[in-house]
């Protein structure tokens, strides 16, 4: 269809192209020339910084990809950091509870001996006051007994209780024990 | 005052008794008088202050035992406070009668008891101190209501105590 139209084109008017799309034959064999010079020279003088372009894309494509690599393993190895400094952590967190439960237990048996230890010496101190107390009440007691038993003694005497007949008893007793000594 | 002057005293009241031929009787109530002055504080200021003049200290002497006494043993008390040497009376006394005694080979017995004795206990006492103690005694006996009771002898360093008060203290002491 297209090359029907191509060259049917000797009865169309010359101020118009003679066809919608393709020129006329010459100036197609002239274009297509100047398009393969420009495209050769194209080729020829662009063609290597074109290259050189393309090679410094890819090297900065291939340098960001490196880039993004280094990236992505430093953040999978800060990712790991974290992971382990989380499993660190986890492990300090039970370590720490043990240590606190080591120590609540160290305070707790060091609260127990002491409130035992202080129960203990209240114990004893109450028993020595209560010792105290007794020897004391006991010594008031004692007291109060020789006190009265010497009242009791001296005016017994006094009152003349030893009689006569008891003189000559203990005086006769002291030369029968003197004379059998 | 030193031994030797109390024994200067003691020799020369002894040789003074001797030589009056009354030695017992005046060694007796010299005894006698001294237990007196030790147990008695008045006497014993009235004989021995210095401010009382000595006539009428030896005035005291021969009131108290004027006719109670023999006249030497008066007269050798007089002469002891006369001196000035009253505070000294009872030892100068002691050693005139250890003197006596030791003169007839004996021993004084010092005898407290409540109640006097009778001559019977005296003797039997004597000879009960004798038998105890391997001495023969001469019992000098001493009437002290504070013996309550019984009777507490002393024979040198010996001392047999069988009085109440004695009792008494020692009961004393457990209660």
């Amino acid at each position: 269809m297209i090359l029907a139209n191509l060259f049917a084109a000797d009865d169309i008017d010359p101020a118009r192209s003679v066809h919608w799309l393709w020129p006329e034959q010459a100036e197609l064999i002239y274009g297509s020339i100047a398009s393969l010079l420009i495209f050769g020279a194209l080729w020829k003088f662009a063609g290597p910084l074109v290259a050189k372009a393309m090679a410094a894309r890819t090297a900065e494509i291939q340098t960001e990809l490196d880039e993004s690599a280094a990236a992505k393993a430093e953040a999978e190895a800060e990712a790991a950091g974290i992971r382990q400094a989380a499993g660190d952590i986890d492990a300090e967190r039970q370590r720490l509870f043990a240590d606190a439960d080591v120590q609540a237990e160290a305070v707790l048996t060091e609260g127990r001996a002491r409130l035992e230890q202080e129960v203990a010496e209240l114990e004893a101190r109450a028993a020595a006051d209560i010792a105290s107390a007794s020897g004391r009440v006991n010594d008031e007691l004692r007291a109060e007994i020789t006190r009265i038993s010497h009242a009791a003694t001296e005016q017994l005497l006094s009152s003349g209780a030893i009689d006569d007949g008891t003189q000559q008893d203990l005086i006769e007793s002291f030369i029968s024990r003197v004379g059998a000594s | 005052m030193s031994d030797a002057r109390i024994d200067g005293y003691a020799r020369a009241l002894f040789e003074v008794a001797r030589a009056e031929g009354t030695i017992d009787e005046v060694e007796d109530e010299l005894f006698r008088f001294a237990r007196s002055f030790e147990s008695s504080d008045e006497l014993r200021t009235a004989l021995t202050d210095e401010q009382v003049p000595a006539a009428k200290r030896q005035a005291i002497v021969e009131d108290l035992l004027g006719g109670k006494a023999t006249p030497t043993t008066t007269q050798l008390v007089s002469m002891v406070v006369g001196s000035g040497r009253g505070r000294d009376l009872p030892a100068i006394i002691d050693k005139l009668v250890a003197r006596a005694a030791n003169s007839k080979d004996l021993s004084v017995a010092e005898v407290r008891s409540a109640v006097a004795l009778t001559d019977d206990q005296q003797t039997r006492l004597k000879a009960a101190l004798a038998n105890a103690t391997g001495k023969q005694v001469s019992l000098k006996v001493i009437v002290d209501p504070s013996v309550l009771g019984g009777i507490v002898a002393t024979v040198g360093d010996t001392v047999i105590d069988g009085s109440v008060r004695t009792r008494v203290d020692q009961l004393k002491s457990r209660l």
